[in-house]
C-alpha cells in the first residue's frame, strides 16, 4: 500500500501536523519522511513492526533525537527549531517506552517533577484521586515501583502538567492483564475528556477498540493509514506490513 | 596523658587540622561531583577556581577594602558568576562530544588561569589576614584550638549539609537528581535543562570559591594552591565514588582525618596516603566506596 | 601519498642539521615526538585518556640518567635500566587503572602519576629540586655520541625503530582489536576478547616508549628534573598529539616539534610590546599552552594531520583514514 492522500484542509487547527519528517541518530537515516496530522481529540494509533521508527517518530516530535529535519506543528505553532522543554511546554506530555521514572527520586517527587504549563490542569489532589495507588505509595523510591505502578505514574505526571497532547511509547507492554485493562479504561476516559493522544502499540486487541485512526509505518515511511471503521476491512494488510 | 606513646593535645591537634583539611576536601569534593553528575564534566579548573576564590577575597581586601564577612558572600558569588560565563560561552560547545574533551578544555583553562595568576602575582604568595573576630585561641579545656579553624570546620560542615539538604529534600534538588539520570528526559518533561547546567556548574565552582576564602587566612593566597589540591581531590572522588552526595562529603572528612593522623605517626608517607588508599580501594572495591557504577 | 609522507618526513630530519639547525634542539624534538607517540600508541588507539604519562617519561630520564652517572652503567644499558623502569610502573599502573573507564581511568592515572611526582621529590637519589645534573653520555656501540650530532643521528635511528614497531603492531590483528575495543567494548566482550588484558599490554607499551623517551632526554640534555615528573608534562604530551592529531601515525611528531618550538620561541621573543602594553613573553608558556588547548578542543579537535588528511582526503590525495579518535 502507498501512502494515502491527507485528509481535506481540516476545519479547525490539527494539535499535532508533521510534514516530511526525517530523524537521525548519529549516522543512521531511520525516518525517511513521514508525515500526518492529528486532530484535537483524535487518537491516533502508530503501529509497525520493531525498528519501523515508531519510537523514533514520538522522540523526533519531542526532538529527542540526533537530529531531524522537517516540519512539525503543534497546535499550529512550528516546533523544529525548539529545544523539547519548549516543545513540552505547548501542551505535550511525553511517556517514553521505557516509562522514565527516576530512581533516585520518590514516587511523589517523580509526579511533581514536571511543571505545570497551564493553570487549568489538575490539581494534586484530582491526580491522585485519578490515581489512588500513586498516592499510597507516595514516598516509595521509584526504583521500589512496579511496573505497573511506574507505568500509571509515567502518565500521572504528564496529566498533571496540563498537557492536552500526549505521546504515549508502548504503556501496556510488559504488564500484567489487569494493570492492561486498568490502562484501557484510563486512556478510554481521557478520550472522552477530549485529550489528543498518539499511541505507539503493538498490541493491536489494545488499540483496536481505542484509536480513531491507525497509521502503519514501514522503513521510517508512511505505508498505510486506515480509520476506524475500515480497521475490518484492512486487517489482511495491516497485518502483511506487521510481518505477522 | 597520652596515646600510643602520644601527648593528647598532639593527637588533638593533629585531629583537628585533619578535619580542616577535611572540610576543604568535602567542599570541593562535593562541587566537583555535583558538575560530574549532571554535566559529565570532570571539572579540570576546579582547582583554580578555588585559588580564584581566594584571590578575589585578597583582592576584595587589598584593592576594595572589604573585609573578610563579605568576602565571604561575594567570592563565591564572583567566582560562581565567571564560571557560568565560561559553562554558557565556552564548555556548552562541547556538551554532545567525548566526555574527554570537555576535560581536556578544562584542563587548558586550569592552565591559562593558574599561569596569568603566577605571572602577575609571582609564586611566593599573597598574605591575607584572619579576620580580628576569629583570632586567637579557644580554650576548650583539655586543650586548645584556634578560633579561626574552629569556623572553617563549622562553615563547611553548614555548607556540605546544607547542599546536602537541598539536593535530596527539595524540588530543583530533585530537578537535579533527575537530570543526573538522565538529562534529556527531564528536558522532555518540560524543565530548562541547559539553564539547571549553566546553575549547578556555578553553583559547583562557587563551593570551590568559598572554599578558597575560608583557606585563605590559612593557607595564604599561592596561584598553585588549587592545583596541588585537585589532585587529591581526584583521589578522594575515586576513592568515594561519585554516587552519592553524603557519601562525598564523608569521605573528604574522613580521608583529612586520616591524613592528619598519619601525620602523627608516620609523616613521610602522609601526603601519599590518600593515594594509597585510594589504590587499595580500587583493588578491593572499583566502584568507590559509595559508587553506583563499575 | 600515506607512504610519502613520513619517507619526506624522515629526509628532513636528516639534512636539517645541515642546514643550520642546531642537533640538539633537534634531538629535544625527537625524544617529545617519541613521547608523544607512546601517548598516542594508547590514549589515541585505545581511546581512554591517560594523565599520568609523564611518570614513565621522567622516571625513564631518572632511572637512566642515575645508572649512567652513579652506577657507570654504559649508555645502552642504562637505557634498557630506564625502559625496564618505565615498563615496570606501566605494568602496575595499568593494572590498576584499567579497572575503571573513561573519566575515572583518566583521575586514577593523574593520581597514581602524583605518587611518583611525590616519590622523586622526596627519593634521595632523585636530587629533589636540583635533580640530577651533569648525566654522562659516554658512548654507544663504539659511537661517539658525545657529539650532539652523532647523538642526533642515534637518537633518529632508534626514532625510526620505534615508529616502525608502533605502526607495526597497530596495523596487526592487535592494532585491530585495540579498535574493536574502543568502538564497542560490549561487543568485544562477547566476542569472546580478553579486554583488559588487550589494554594493559597497549598501556605497558606505551609506558615502556615513553620511558624510552625519557630516558634519551636524560641523555641529550644531561639532566632529569621534577618538572619531567610532573602533572603539566603529562598535560605537554597530551596537547601536542591533540595539536597533531590524535590517533594519527604523523600526528605526534608534528604536535611535538610544534609545542618544543613554541615553548623555545616564546623563551627568545622575551618582552613584546603592543602599544603601550609590554608583554614579557619568556614568562607566559603555561598561559599559551592553557589558551592553545582549550582553542584546540573547541575549534581543532582533528589537529594539524588529522585536518590536512581530511583536505587532502576530499581531493583523492590520500587515503583518508578518519583518526582513531573521533570527536
Amino acid at each position: 500500500m502507498t501512502a494515502q492522500s491527507l485528509p481535506q484542509a481540516p476545519l479547525t487547527t490539527p494539535a499535532l501536523s508533521v510534514r516530511d519528517l526525517h530523524a537521525w541518530y548519529g549516522h543512521s537515516h531511520i525516518l525517511h519522511g513521514i508525515s500526518f496530522d492529528v486532530a484535537p481529540g483524535e487518537v491516533v494509533a502508530l503501529l509497525g513492526r520493531n525498528g519501523s521508527g515508531r519510537t523514533t517518530t514520538l522522540r523526533a516530535i519531542m526532538n529527542l533525537v540526533g537530529r531531524r529535519e522537517g516540519s512539525i506543528l503543534v497546535a499550529g505553532r512550528e516546533t523544529a527549531k525548539l529545544q523539547p522543554h519548549r516543545i513540552s511546554r505547548l501542551g505535550i506530555g511525553y511517556c517514553p517506552e521505557e516509562r522514565g521514572i527516576f530512581a533516585s527520586l520518590s514516587c511523589e517527587e517523580n509526579l511533581l517533577l514536571p511543571p505545570r504549563i497551564r493553570d487549568e490542569a489538575m490539581r494534586d489532589d484530582e491526580i491522585y484521586a485519578l490515581f489512588p495507588n500513586l498516592l499510597r505509595r507516595r514516598d516509595a523510591p521509584g526504583t521500589k515501583l512496579s511496573g505497573g505502578e511506574q507505568q500509571m505514574l509515567a502518565i500521572a505526571r504528564i496529566l498533571r502538567t496540563g498537557a492536552r497532547t500526549l505521546l504515549l511509547d508502548e504503556i501496556s507492554e510488559g504488564l500484567a492483564p489487569v494493570i492492561v485493562d486498568a490502562l484501557f479504561d484510563l486512556i478510554l476516559k481521557l478520550r472522552e475528556l477530549g485529550f489528543t493522544i498518539l499511541l505507539v502499540e503493538q498490541n493491536l486487541h489494545f488499540t483496536a477498540p481505542l484509536a480513531d485512526r491507525f497509521i502503519v509505518i514501514e522503513r521510517g515511511k508512511v505505508a498505510l493509514e486506515v480509520e476506524a471503521r475500515d480497521l475490518e476491512a484492512s486487517t489482511a494488510a495491516i497485518d502483511r506490513l506487521l510481518g505477522v | 596523658m597520652t596515646i600510643l606513646g602520644l601527648p593528647i593535645q598532639v593527637l588533638l591537634g593533629q585531629l583537628t587540622i585533619g578535619l580542616i583539611n577535611g572540610s576543604f576536601y568535602a567542599l570541593l569534593s562535593l562541587g566537583l561531583a555535583i558538575i560530574f553528575g549532571l554535566l559529565n564534566v570532570i571539572n579540570f579548573a576546579h582547582g583554580a577556581f578555588f585559588m580564584l576564590g581566594a584571590l578575589a577575597a585578597w583582592l576584595a581586601l587589598t584593592v576594595g577594602a572589604v573585609n573578610y564577612w563579605w568576602a565571604l558572600a561575594l567570592a563565591p558569588l564572583a567566582t560562581g558568576l565567571f564560571g557560568i560565563i565560561v559553562e554558557r560561552l565556552l564548555l556548552r560547545r562541547l556538551q554532545g562530544l567525548d566526555h574527554l574533551y570537555s576535560l581536556l578544555f578544562t584542563f587548558g583553562l586550569a592552565l591559562a588561569i593558574e599561569g596569568t595568576v603566577r605571572d602577575i602575582y609571582g609564586t611566593s604568595g599573597l598574605a591575607y589576614p584572619v579576620p580580628a573576630a576569629l583570632r586567637g585561641p579557644v580554650d576548650l579545656g583539655f586543650m586548645r584550638l584556634p578560633a579561626y579553624r574552629i569556623w572553617v570546620v563549622a562553615v563547611a560542615l553548614v555548607v556540605c549539609f546544607g547542599t546536602w539538604a537541598l539536593i535530596e529534600k527539595t524540588r530543583i534538588g530533585s530537578y537535579l537528581r533527575a537530570g543526573t539520570e538522565n538529562a534529556r528526559l527531564v528536558q522532555a518533561l518540560g524543565i530548562n535543562v541547559p539553564l539547571l547546567v549553566t546553575l549547578t556548574y556555578g553553583f559547583g565552582v562557587a563551593l570551590a570559591g568559598l572554599a578558597g576564602v575560608l583557606a585563605a587566612p590559612i593557607y595564604q593566597v599561592q596561584p598553585q594552591m588549587g592545583s596541588s589540591m585537585l589532585i587529591i581531590i581526584f583521589a578522594v572522588v575515586v576513592i568515594g565514588g561519585l554516587g552519592s552526595t553524603m557519601g562525598t562529603i564523608l569521605t573528604g572528612l574522613t580521608l583529612g582525618v586520616i591524613e592528619g593522623l598519619a601525620k602523627v605517626f608516620y609523616p613521610q608517607a602522609s601526603s601519599t596516603v590518600v593515594f594509597m588508599i585510594m589504590v587499595v580501594v580500587l583493588l578491593l572495591r572499583p566502584a568507590g566506596l559509595f559508587g553506583k557504577e563499575a | 601519498m600515506n607512504r610519502l609522507a613520513p619517507l619526506a618526513l624522515l629526509a628532513l630530519a636528516a639534512i636539517l642539521p645541515f642546514a643550520g639547525v642546531y642537533p640538539l634542539f633537534l634531538t629535544k624534538c625527537l625524544t617529545f615526538a617519541l613521547f608523544a607517540m607512546a601517548f598516542n600508541l594508547f590514549t589515541g588507539y585505545v581511546g581512554l585518556l591517560s594523565i599520568g604519562h609523564a611518570s614513565f617519561f621522567g622516571m625513564g630520564a631518572y632511572i637512566a640518567g642515575y645508572a649512567a652517572k652513579a652506577w657507570g652503567m654504559p649508555t645502552p644499558i642504562a637505557l634498557l635500566a630506564g625502559i625496564a623502569v618505565a615498563t615496570a610502573l606501566g605494568a602496575a599502573f595499568g593494572a590498576i587503572a584499567i579497572r575503571r573507564r573513561g573519566i575515572y581511568f583518566a583521575m586514577i592515572t593523574l593520581a597514581l602519576a602524583q605518587m611518583v611526582y611525590f616519590f622523586c621529590s622526596q627519593a634521595p637519589f632523585t636530587g629533589a629540586e636540583d635533580g640530577l645534573q651533569n648525566i654522562p653520555r659516554g658512548t654507544a656501540f663504539g659511537l661517539p655520541i658525545g657529539n650532539d650530532l652523532v647523538f642526533y643521528y642515534f637518537v633518529l635511528a632508534l626514532t625510526v625503530l620505534a615508529y616502525l614497531f608502533i605502526q607495526t603492531i597497530i596495523a596487526k590483528p592487535f592494532g585491530e582489536t585495540l579498535q574493536a575495543i574502543r568502538d564497542n567494548e560490549p561487543r568485544a566482550i562477547s566476542l569472546g576478547y580478553d579486554v583488559r588484558t588487550y589494554k594493559l599490554v597497549a598501556f605497558t607499551i606505551s609506558a615502556a616508549i615513553a620511558g624510552l623517551a625519557g630516558s634519551l632526554k636524560a641523555f641529550a640534555l644531561g639532566v632529569a628534573t621534577l618538572p619531567d615528573v610532573h602533572w603539566t608534562q603529562s598535560g605537554n604530551v597530551i596537547l601536542m598529539c591533540l595539536l597533531g592529531g590524535m590517533g594519527t601515525a604523523l600526528g605526534p611528531i608534528v604536535g611535538a616539534v610544534v609545542i618544543v618550538l613554541l615553548e623555545n620561541q616564546l623563551g627568545s621573543l622575551g618582552v613584546i610590546r603592543l602599544g603601550v602594553v609590554s608583554i614579557d613573553l619568556s614568562t607566559k608558556a603555561p598561559i599559551v599552552i592553557g589558551i592553545v588547548f582549550m582553542l584546540c578542543v573547541l575549534l581543532f579537535r582533528r589537529g594539524i594531520v588529522g585536518e590536512l588528511v581530511a583536505i587532502l582526503g576530499k581531493r583523492g590525495l590520500a587515503a583518508e583514514t578518519a583518526p582513531s579518535h573521533t570527536s
